[in-house]
């Protein structure tokens, strides 16, 4: 992670007078997993079209592997993976007739043994149109790495995927990433994105409105921590006073559930007043805000 | 070279996998001209002479003008041609190539035509070999190209049916397939001369089949190829990539000069 391979400055995107994306700047690294997050009509979609050369910008400038994606399209797509929202493939073609058809355009080898690797081996002779929709997502993802792309974009790449091909993308990514592909993931999943992500940014309303490493977004939020205490007696205080530093308080089935500023103080706190009771912790979870929390907390402020 | 033979054999084999595809290039094609076989020759032996122009001719519009414009349009509002962008298709072999692979299926259903009607209808088989393939080939450009820029200009399926149909439905009452020529009044006449395929039964009936033509067949002959080119052209300049593209190079209307050497055809021979 040297140099960046994205360079994204006061990019623009319009449609007559509706504005997607609002002079944003961004630049990620190479090797780097990028996530780009926000809720639907953000501006996801539009700019990883123009940084794959699809869509062109309407302001600001993209250099992607240090090539402009639109004017230099014919380089592009060699440098570049990339996986559609929608797997769109002509209804009867077969998973081998797809590897070598796309791979012959590439002008590589054909990578059979993604097949394999992506669970197809058995449907590799199946029209496309025959294949459930998580084969025909792992196929586009196979068709997106076969020729070992500098850049690899994915679009919600894990929706309708059963666990197991999530944790073999997950695991392809690592080894790309492994390997010095930059991979830009785009998801509305968040634990996904927490997981995987190097870096992150919140779009919304066509704009970057929060951008660095899950656990820095997480901790610019307001900081609050999940306490859950479950006791023999089930009598703790709801109120939200009752501990230090707890903002908030109540029941969920067994247990206590309490917000706090400070877990140290307020755990303490719990302690020595089931101590003071002759009362049984059961259990205690101390959880902190996940990325989902601070997204949601973005998205509905809509400011940061 | 590779890229080119791997995107033609999937297409090739696409026009038979494809049930729809299958119909159009074979089952239909081949089925009517077993019923009017039968039919046509037992109502009106006249039509013995017409069998082998009109069936070949019925074959390629079927093929062409209902096989190649709906899954064009299909292609894109889907989104292939997204997938098939961002890997490196061209867009020249995304319309070159259906047609292309059409045409071999055509060549198929017309030799099944041409060597089983003199045998099943007592049809007469070409006089001119040469001009026959030779006019095949024009029809076969013009109908397939005019396909072509159907799919690209567009915006939907329905759309596609009306404008195929708009050719398809008077070719086969006007085009000379069924009602000679020379029966039709002359209104009638100068709206046929329109049509590729009255260009084609002209030609073939002038410089093929031993018959006479009823305005100059190598005129039809050059209209047919330099409307077919026209409109190939035509389809490769008005190509947009997705239906949301709103950067498409010219208003889909002027897919109508596709018709310019038709008009000047009618011109000349009036």
């Amino acid at each position: 992670m040297c140099s960046s391979i994205i360079e994204v400055k006061d990019f623009t995107k319009k449609y007559g007078d509706y504005t997607a994306v609002d002079q944003i700047s961004f630049s990620v690294e190479e090797g780097e997993i990028f996530g780009l997050l926000g809720p639907n009509g953000a501006g996801k979609t539009s700019t990883l079209e123009c940084l794959e050369g699809l869509r062109k910008p309407d302001g600001g400038s993209i250099r992607v592997a240090d090539l402009e994606p639109v004017s230099e399209f014919q380089k592009l797509k060699d440098v570049i993976g990339v996986q559609l929202q929608s797997a769109s493939m002509p209804e009867s073609i077969t998973p081998v007739e797809a590897i070598k058809l796309f791979s012959a355009y590439h002008a590589v080898d054909p990578r059979f043994d993604l097949l394999e690797k992506f669970g197809l081996k058995e449907k590799q002779g199946s029209q496309f149109f025959e294949l459930s929709t998580g084969q025909q997502r792992r196929l586009a993802l196979a068709l997106a790495i076969m020729h070992n792309p500098k850049v690899l974009f994915l679009d919600e790449p894990t929706a309708g995927l059963d666990v197991t091909t999530r944790f073999v993308l997950h695991e392809m990514m690592r080894d790309m990433q492994k390997s010095g592909t930059t991979i830009i993931l785009a998801t509305h999943d968040m634990a996904e994105a927490e997981q995987m992500s190097d870096r992150v940014a919140i779009l919304l309303q066509g704009k970057i409105i929060n951008i660095g490493t899950p656990i820095e977004i997480t901790a610019a939020g307001a900081g609050l921590t999940k306490i859950s205490v479950r006791t023999q007696s089930s009598e703790l205080p709801t109120s939200k006073g009752s501990f230090p530093a707890v903002t908030h308080a109540f029941r969920l089935e067994e247990y206590q559930i309490y917000f706090s500023t400070d877990i140290g103080s307020t755990v303490s706190a719990i302690i020595s007043y089931i101590e003071e009771k002759n009362d049984t912790l059961i259990d205690l979870r101390v959880e902190r805000p996940s990325l989902e929390d601070r997204f949601l907390e973005i998205t509905s402020n809509g400011v940061n | 070279m590779k890229a080119f033979l791997q995107h033609f054999s999937f297409e090739f084999l696409k026009g038979i996998r494809n049930k729809n595809l299958l119909l159009l290039n074979y089952l239909f094609p081949l089925g009517f001209y077993l019923m009017m076989g039968l039919v046509m020759v037992e109502i009106n032996p006249a039509f013995r002479d017409n069998v082998i122009p009109a069936m070949v001719i019925f074959g390629i519009l079927s093929a062409s003008l209902l096989g190649i414009p709906d899954p064009l349009v299909n292609a894109r509002e889907n989104g292939i041609y997204r997938s098939y962008k961002i890997n490196g298709v061209p867009s020249l072999s995304i319309l070159l190539i259906p047609a292309i692979t059409t045409i071999i299926h055509m060549i198929i259903v017309s030799l099944l035509i041409t060597v089983t009607a003199p045998l099943l209808f007592d049809a007469p088989v070409p006089v001119n070999l040469f001009n026959f393939v030779l006019i095949f080939f024009a029809i076969a450009i013009a109908s397939t190209g005019l396909s072509v820029l159907i799919g690209v200009v567009s915006k939907s399926s329905r759309m596609t049916i009306l404008w195929s149909q708009l050719i398809f439905v008077p070719s086969m009452l006007l085009g000379g397939l069924m009602v000679p020529f020379n029966m039709l009044p002359n209104t009638a006449q100068k709206v046929a001369q329109i049509l590729p395929s009255t260009q084609a039964m002209n030609a073939l009936n002038g410089l093929a089949m031993g018959g006479t033509a009823d305005f100059s067949p190598w005129g039809s002959v050059a209209t047919l190829f330099a409307g077919g080119i026209g409109a190939f052209l035509l389809a490769i300049y008005l190509f947009s990539w997705d239906s949301r593209n709103t950067t498409r190079r010219g208003h889909p209307l002027l897919g109508l000069l596709a018709f310019l050497p038709y008009v000047i055809q009618i011109i000349l021979t009036s």
